[in-house]
């Protein structure tokens, strides 16, 4: 008997019908009734397709099912037991690889004491305060850094400026952008800039200048002022709520050329996500609102543990049924972290990598160094060049050689892995002691939000499937420009 | 595919490799069943080299007969017979503007 085993997928449903998530291809297929039963029943026990054909004969064609049997062969959601499917062969990206985002921290100072910053608490990984990298990044290192960018980036680049608090220094800022806008011109590429602040320092003429100027805006904000000032607090320990809520009001009203959005870091005694978003939303305006669980060492007070990835799987999952019923009618809703998910689900994206960085997208630090990524600016472990001397491509080679999900066989029985790769370098760093691990503290949490994207997923190509569409235009779009 | 429907992006690709698997994607132009094809490379070209003029020469020919040089490798399926222009020889054909006039001065290549 040569008998029909399942291969790897994650099954689901939505609208009443049955899909599988097939891995690691990242394919989603609907399934008519007979596919489902034949996955059932292969599901149960192995078995040949001469016994499924009988044990189906009673309800469905043999021609059918054994139709159903070829298809689904086809597509590798089940096969022969005694033949498994090839593994998937581990290919490095080629080289050099163009640059599309660069982030510049252009000081590593901040004007607020958050208690859980990554960058000053207790898990930091540079000493930003009597280490040997300058406080202020330079207009010559900021303008260093624009050459670099523009002869590692194709035709569109992007540049991120970041901090510490950003703002303060703004001066480089200013002039970094005039400088990189004439030079993009110079050499016939375009520059896209974008920035992220904690808004203490938004006077009116800085906000003018960001609007004059196109830039795109995040801020970082916890939520209605009690959450705000638990942990986002001035060096004397005082909330920075009422500080910051009439500037980022004023910014909204002003800045009107491109989406402000608000990124929210999610905290053990933070964790009220729904009301959150409803505060960001409603009270202020903001187009759109992500959220990121909090990166520390498991032995902080304000770490999320397992029970709180519970909760907080509930409230994200409450807020993308939210969105699944104001896209299904055509209506904007801001939870940016499920339509960034159903971006990747849609194309299909099965990563080698959780994110670009090291790859399209890179860290510098005040003094020109460029790490894998902003977390790790400055850090010389994480180093993979200069913006002066260019990247070093020996060590960009041995960091995706030992970062690829090839390397990581935690995850190789995980079907989430097409779209998790392990998750954040940074996260893992702090967690474990290396970015080579993956995040096996939050697996659970991971396969439960991709579900219940891929469950949105489903239900918006039953009810719009215009919206998502929209993703593949967007994309054409994009590509036109290049 | 008739019991599976593709929804995402990489559902359709899967589905169309899994066709041109089966169908096949390249054919013989006379290979049985007979259906409309589109045939591929220099059968489309009307470049000289395959052909001669009317007097059994190529001196009448419309197009130079050194053009193949490019046609071929450039337009056509010929990746043996010229150096590799990717990787190793980018620049085999530098000196070499106009093919007609000037392939005396394309660069010999040696494998490396």
């Amino acid at each position: 008997m040569i008998a029909l085993v399942l291969r790897e997928f994650h099954q689901f449903q939505a609208s009443g019908r049955q899909f599988l998530y097939l891995v690691p291809s990242a394919a989603v297929f609907e399934l008519d009734p007979i596919a489902g039963a034949v996955i059932r029943l292969v599901g149960d026990a192995p078995r040949s397709e001469d016994a499924i054909v009988a044990a189906l004969a009673d309800r469905f064609p043999e021609a059918d099912v054994r139709a159903v049997a070829a298809e689904l062969r086809d597509v590798r959601a089940i096969g022969y037991e005694h033949r498994p499917d090839p593994e998937s062969p581990k290919f490095l990206p080629m080289m050099p690889f163009p640059l599309t985002t660069m982030v510049l921290n252009v000081t590593n100072q901040c004007n607020l004491a958050c208690t859980y910053c990554y960058e000053y608490g207790e898990d930091k990984i540079v000493d930003t305060e009597h280490g040997k990298q300058s406080k202020f990044m330079s207009e010559t290192t900021a303008r260093e850094s624009v050459e670099f960018l523009l002869k590692e980036a194709g035709q569109i680049a992007h540049m991120t400026f970041f901090g510490g608090e950003t703002l303060l220094n703004f001066p480089v800022l200013k002039t970094t952008v005039a400088y990189a806008r004439k030079r993009a011109a110079e050499v016939g590429k375009t520059v896209d800039f974008s920035l992220t602040t904690n808004a203490t320092l938004l006077q009116p003429e800085i906000i003018e200048f960001l609007a004059e100027n196109d830039i795109g805006v995040t801020i970082s904000m916890d939520g209605p002022k009690e959450l705000q000032n638990k942990f986002r607090v001035f060096h004397n320990g005082s909330g920075s709520y009422d500080m910051v809520a009439p500037k980022i009001k004023e910014l909204l009203k002003r800045h009107r050329s491109r989406p402000i959005g608000a990124r929210v870091t999610l905290t053990s005694e933070t964790l009220d996500v729904t009301r959150i978003y409803r505060h960001l939303t409603e009270e202020f305006g903001f187009w759109e609102v992500g959220f990121a669980p909090v990166t520390t060492s498991p032995n902080q007070q304000y770490a999320i543990s397992d029970g709180g990835f519970d909760r907080m799987l509930g409230q994200f999952r409450e807020l993308a049924y939210e969105f699944r019923e104001h896209v299904a009618a055509n209506k904007h809703h801001g939870f940016s972290n499920i339509k960034d998910t159903l971006e990747e689900i849609h194309k299909g994206v099965s990563k080698a990598y959780p994110c670009g960085a090291g790859l399209g997208l890179m860290g510098v630090s005040t003094d020109g160094d460029v790490a894998v990524c902003h977390r790790f600016a400055g850090s010389d472990a994480h180093k993979l060049g200069t913006v002066k001397d260019g990247i070093d491509r020996a060590v960009q080679q041995e960091f995706l050689e030992h970062h690829h999900i090839a390397d990581k066989t935690d995850c190789h029985t995980c079907w989430a892995r097409p779209l998790c790769a392990g998750g954040c370098y940074h996260e893992a760093h702090v967690r474990y002691g290396t970015t080579r691990r993956p995040n096996l503290h939050y697996c659970e949490w991971i396969r439960g939000w991709t579900d219940t994207c891929l469950e949105v997923y489903g239900e918006l190509s039953v009810r719009n499937p215009e919206f998502l569409a929209r993703f593949d235009r967007d994309e054409a779009k994009a590509e036109a420009v290049l | 595919m008739t019991h599976l429907k593709s929804i995402n992006r990489k559902a359709h690709r899967v589905t169309e490799y899994v066709r041109a698997e089966k169908e096949g994607d390249v054919v013989a132009l006379q290979q049985p069943p007979a259906q409309p094809h589109i045939p591929l490379g220099c059968s489309l070209a009307f470049s000289p080299g395959w052909e001669a003029d009317s007097t059994g020469g190529t001196a009448g020919l419309c197009q130079p007969v050194e053009r193949d040089i490019f046609d071929c490798h450039l337009g056509c399926f010929w990746p043996a017979h010229v150096p590799d222009q990717l990787n190793h020889a980018p620049s085999w054909t530098a000196k070499c503007a106009a093919a007609q006039k000037d392939w005396r001065k394309l660069d010999l290549v040696f494998p490396g």
